[in-house]
């Protein structure tokens, strides 16, 4: 269901859990689908003994991915006309993270009313581990 | 782009949503039919014959196997494992959806330079990726922006 601009204010937010104690398992998947198997992501020995981390951590576009669900969740399917991350924080194993948008702006472009989102993703310790950005179509 | 693989990618983010998955659902919302999460043109990565990041067969892996690496990292492979992926924007000019036949062609960005938190400087590129369908309208614009040390600071 597509949002409705007469029924949004700026400074409206929406939140959702994007993922809950995340699995090695996960980023398994995540590589296998996306095709990015950087060995820091899927090979605990690999990652500890060569690369110098703890252990294995998310490919940022697995974040970025988890955020978008709550993206294309809250403004309907096949509504984005842009959305750009930074990857502000590392994501492990284990992680909940928590992905919020805020209304920045509504606007008009061509007749075609638009929204503006901030949105950051954090973990459950309240850091920032993704900082983004997306517009969307709207209805009037 | 296959449905098959539009449902994998779908999976692997955690995204239940039938408009990724099942066909006659999809037909019947306005986007008439199933279409693909908002990254997943990243997955492209998997139909580049010279994507460095996938093993490939007979050739020696980065990753583990015997020892902990197979191939210890050289200078040319810091790009692609101790480098890091910074940002990266998607411009959408329509949605993709399964069925659709893109073809990317990549240009080189800017490049800038930035102090490191931990000293030493840190090296930012910007890589521009266009994707195209059959009739050579744009579908998405992709801008990346990967950094890397310039030297490989030392663990404590």
């Amino acid at each position: 269901m597509a949002l409705r601009a007469s029924q949004l204010s700026v400074g409206d937010v929406h939140e959702a859990h994007v993922v809950r104690n995340l699995t090695r398992t996960q980023l398994v998947q995540y590589a296998g689908a996306s095709g990015d198997y950087n060995p820091v992501h899927t090979d605990e020995v690999f990652a500890t003994k060569v690369a110098g981390y703890p252990t294995v951590f998310a490919h940022g576009m697995l974040t970025m991915g988890l955020t978008g669900r709550m993206l294309t969740d809250y403004v309907g399917d096949g509504r984005l006309t842009y959305y750009g991350a930074r990857f502000v924080g590392q994501v492990w194993p284990g992680d909940d993270l928590v992905a919020t948008a805020t209304v920045k702006a509504l606007r008009e472009e061509g007749g075609q009313r638009l929204v503006d989102l901030a949105i950051v993703t954090r973990n459950q310790n309240g850091q920032d581990v993704l900082h983004a950005n997306a517009t969307a179509r709207i209805d009037p | 782009m296959e449905a098959g693989h539009i449902l994998l990618f779908a999976r692997s983010i955690g995204d239940p949503n039938p408009i990724y998955a099942d066909e006659a659902y999809a037909r019947g919302t306005e986007c008439g039919g199933i279409i693909a999460p908002p990254t997943f043109a990243i997955a492209s990565a998997q139909f580049d014959d010279s994507y460095p990041l996938r093993p490939q067969p007979g050739a020696p892996w980065l990753g583990s196997g015997r020892e902990p690496t197979s191939r210890p990292p050289s200078a040319t492979d810091a790009r692609d494992s101790r480098g890091l992926h910074a940002e990266q924007h998607f411009e959408y000019h329509r949605t993709m959806r399964a069925g659709d036949v893109l073809s990317a062609t990549t240009r080189p960005g800017r490049s800038w330079e930035k102090e490191g938190r931990r000293g030493g400087k840190l090296l930012f590129s910007e890589t521009i990726t266009e994707y195209r369908d059959q009739e050579g309208e744009l579908v998405v614009t992709t801008r990346t922006v990967g950094v890397l040390p310039e030297r490989v600071v030392e663990k404590e």
